[in-house]
């Protein structure tokens, strides 16, 4: 395009360059949030050389730039998928049956921090922590009450869980049996990526390689037993809130996942069994267009990933469907509503990226676990944003601007550079295990941190149009119910008293066996839950044959 | 003042694992000049007082993020105490409900720092502290 060539250079050297002299530009140099330079405008000349076929295609077909289903919001809108779960069972049940008779589609679980670290309410370890940031869970007679009146063939569910994934896990399996609903019928999600707890998160128990072999036994178990869940969900989403950039979530997401993919083959399993039960969850951050290129991208690039690497060949393999989440480190204390408008900026982010499941963050979840009013709130603005603006309407609306098509390419071009290096490395795990990845992730956290401080980063009642004398924030806050916690210990007692301990006894020894034998724990797990054991105690199991993992201090 | 540099000891107490916030102040506290340490992820209030009696710090700095500050930095206060250290001070940082500082400044916290709070703040708190009492 020579001549657009030289059209653009004169309007740069003249019409341009002379409204620059009255008024320059209001910052230099403008950037992504990533850092990706941005011109003042683009053209046609920044996508030339991109073949619309070969780079972009059609929504439902390879390489899914512009979705990864064929009809996307126009047959069937995202999930809107709101994370709940606080305080006790009984709690977080009221919470789900509320938010699904106001239309919620999808229920989400939060487990409390001995949950997730394998420690009963009654552990020393767990006090001060039951109940905490998430619901409490030690047997399976907490997710009977979870779930009670919910009927788990009409849900799915989504469980943050990774470490004690599979006892999670077996016990959702434990109470569809008692519903009478058969585990093929499930559908839902468990997290269980562990190795972004290793670089991001902290919530691991085992050390890295026995970490591994349990996330697997989900993925095996369920390509049998539980055929519509999704085994794993390969999060960026925590790795951008450790302090990454776009293309550093991007690219650690997909490294991880090459990781789990090349692990679940040496373990004999096909690509095309396994991998169409993976999903995929990205953050929302703040630069809207850089974000929703971010998906875009990412979709192109794990498709080539897919085919090209992996040799998959059934198409569901190659999709990357993503969840997405409203990232809560974007969200400020002070003037605390402004929050809503980042939250909205949120779901238009996963909507124009074209995501599976949005969750859309709570206002006031700085400070505390949300308020119901906030809660029900950050669902109306998915509704609103779906149902009065129009977003919806067509599919991938923003494919073919020359500057989200270019982000879109530059993005993909950055990631994969950083996969090759990885590559280089010997892997994703040399990567974690030698540190590179935990110090690209603090480096960019400082940077950020730097470019608030100085004013680049403009956050709005922050550093900058602070209201006077506004102080400390001090919004209305959830208060954590003080009685969760001696309840819970009560009632954990109250059932080791009661079960069989009998069976509980040669339950556990039966996960001790399957363990030492190299075989999947899940059935020999789905037992030990049947029979009442709780999460410490099989947890106790693991922890006696692998040992806790302490991960090098790195400052 | 003493003719060493400032000491920080830095902890993450309890189970929560996120330390973006914590591994920032850190950076920021070794550029203002002080030496830091860092006891990594889910010290137990024993453990870091096991660490404060090794690293003979100035400053022990805690990050709650969870909402267990109530019950496990009194642990550490107490801790501190009984074995003589009831000088170092404790300042804690993270997501803090309002309602909890004053609370937590009469077991012996000298200051809670919230979300939002420029890290170099907290280096400059330090120094003009522990300049005031020496």
């Amino acid at each position: 395009m020579p001549d657009l060539a030289d059209d653009c250079r004169r309007w740069q050297d003249t019409t341009l360059a002379r409204a620059l002299e009255r008024s320059p530009e209001r910052q230099t140099p403008f950037a992504t949030e990533s850092g990706i330079p941005i011109k003042a405008l683009y053209t046609p000349l920044d996508v030339q050389g991109s073949d619309y076929r070969d780079g972009l295609g059609f929504p439902g077909e390879f390489p899914y730039t512009r979705g990864v289903y064929p009809s996307m919001y126009r047959s069937q809108l995202w999930t809107m998928r709101q994370y709940a779960g606080f305080g006790s069972a009984e709690e977080t049940n009221q919470r789900f049956v509320h938010l699904l008779e106001q239309g919620s589609t999808g229920l989400s679980i939060a487990f409390d921090l001995p949950t997730q670290l394998g420690l009963d309410s009654d552990d020393p370890r767990a006090e001060g922590a039951v109940g905490r940031v998430g619901v409490a869970v030690d047997s399976l007679a907490d997710m009977e009450t979870i779930f009670a009146g919910i009927p788990l063939d009409r849900v799915s569910t989504s469980m943050t869980i990774n470490a004690t994934a599979p006892i999670l896990l077996a016990m959702y399996i434990a109470v569809g049996e008692r519903q009478g609903v058969a585990q093929k019928q499930l559908t839902g999600t468990t997290q269980n990526d562990i190795l972004k707890e290793f670089i991001a998160r902290g919530t691991y128990i085992f050390p890295p390689e026995p970490s591994l072999r349990l996330g697997l036994d989900i993925v095996e178990y369920c390509l049998r037993e539980v055929p519509r869940w999704n085994t794993m969900n390969i999060a960026g989403y925590h790795i951008r809130e450790a302090g990454a950039d776009a293309i550093q979530e991007l690219a650690f997401t997909l490294a991880n996942a090459i990781a789990y993919i090349e692990q679940a083959r040496a373990r004999g399993l096909a690509v095309d069994e396994f991998a169409p039960r993976l999903s995929y969850s990205l953050g929302c951050f703040r630069d809207l267009f850089e974000e929703v290129a971010k998906f875009r991208a990412g979709r192109r690039l794990f498709a080539r990933i897919m085919r090209d690497r992996f040799g998959a060949s059934d198409p569901r393999s190659c999709l990357l469907r993503t969840f997405s989440g409203s990232c809560g480190s974007t969200l400020v204390s002070q003037q605390p509503l402004n929050n809503i408008v980042r939250i909205t900026m949120h779901a238009l982010m996963g909507i124009l990226g074209g995501h599976q499941a949005i969750h859309t963050a709570c206002w006031d979840e700085g400070f505390a676990l949300p308020s119901e009013e906030a809660a029900i709130l950050a669902l109306r603005t998915q509704q609103v944003l779906a149902h009065e603006s129009g977003v919806a309407n067509t599919i991938d609306p923003l494919a073919g601007s020359y500057y989200v098509e270019s982000l879109t390419n530059e993005i993909e071009t950055r990631a994969a550079a950083y996969l090759e290096k990885i590559d280089a490395m010997g892997g994703m795990l040399r990567a974690i295990d030698c540190g590179y990845i935990g110090r690209e992730i603090r480096d960019s956290s400082i940077r950020q941190q730097q470019a608030i401080d100085a004013g680049e980063t403009v956050v709005v009642g922050l550093n900058r149009f602070q209201t006077p004398g506004e102080g400390d924030p001090a919004p209305a806050l959830f208060e954590a119910d003080p009685t969760v916690e001696p309840r819970q210990k009560a009632r954990v007692a109250a059932l080791r008293a009661k079960r069989d301990a009998g069976e509980v006894g040669t339950s556990l020894a039966a996960v001790d066996a399957a363990i030492e034998a190299g075989r999947n724990v899940m059935p020999a797990v789905i037992r030990a839950v049947k029979a009442y054991a709780t999460v410490g105690e099989i947890a106790d199991i693991m922890r006696r044959r692998w040992g806790e993992y302490r991960a090098a201090v790195q400052l | 003042m003493r003719g060493r540099k400032l000491r920080v000891l830095l902890a993450k107490a309890g189970l929560d694992g996120h330390d973006r916030g914590i591994k920032i102040v850190a950076r920021y506290l070794m550029d203002a000049g002080m030496e830091v340490v860092f006891t990594g992820l889910r010290a137990t209030p024993e453990q870091v007082v096991k660490a404060a009696l090794e690293e003979d710090p100035d400053v022990v700095g805690l990050s709650f993020l969870a909402g267990d500050h109530l019950v496990l930095a009194p642990r550490v206060i107490d801790g501190l105490r009984q074995h003589g250290l009831a000088d170092v001070m404790v300042l804690l940082g993270g997501v803090i409900p309002k309602r909890d500082i004053p609370v937590l400044e009469r077991m012996g916290v000298t200051q809670v720092f919230l979300p939002g709070t420029p890290p170099a703040e907290i280096a400059r708190f330090i120094e003009s502290r522990i300049g005031q009492t020496h």
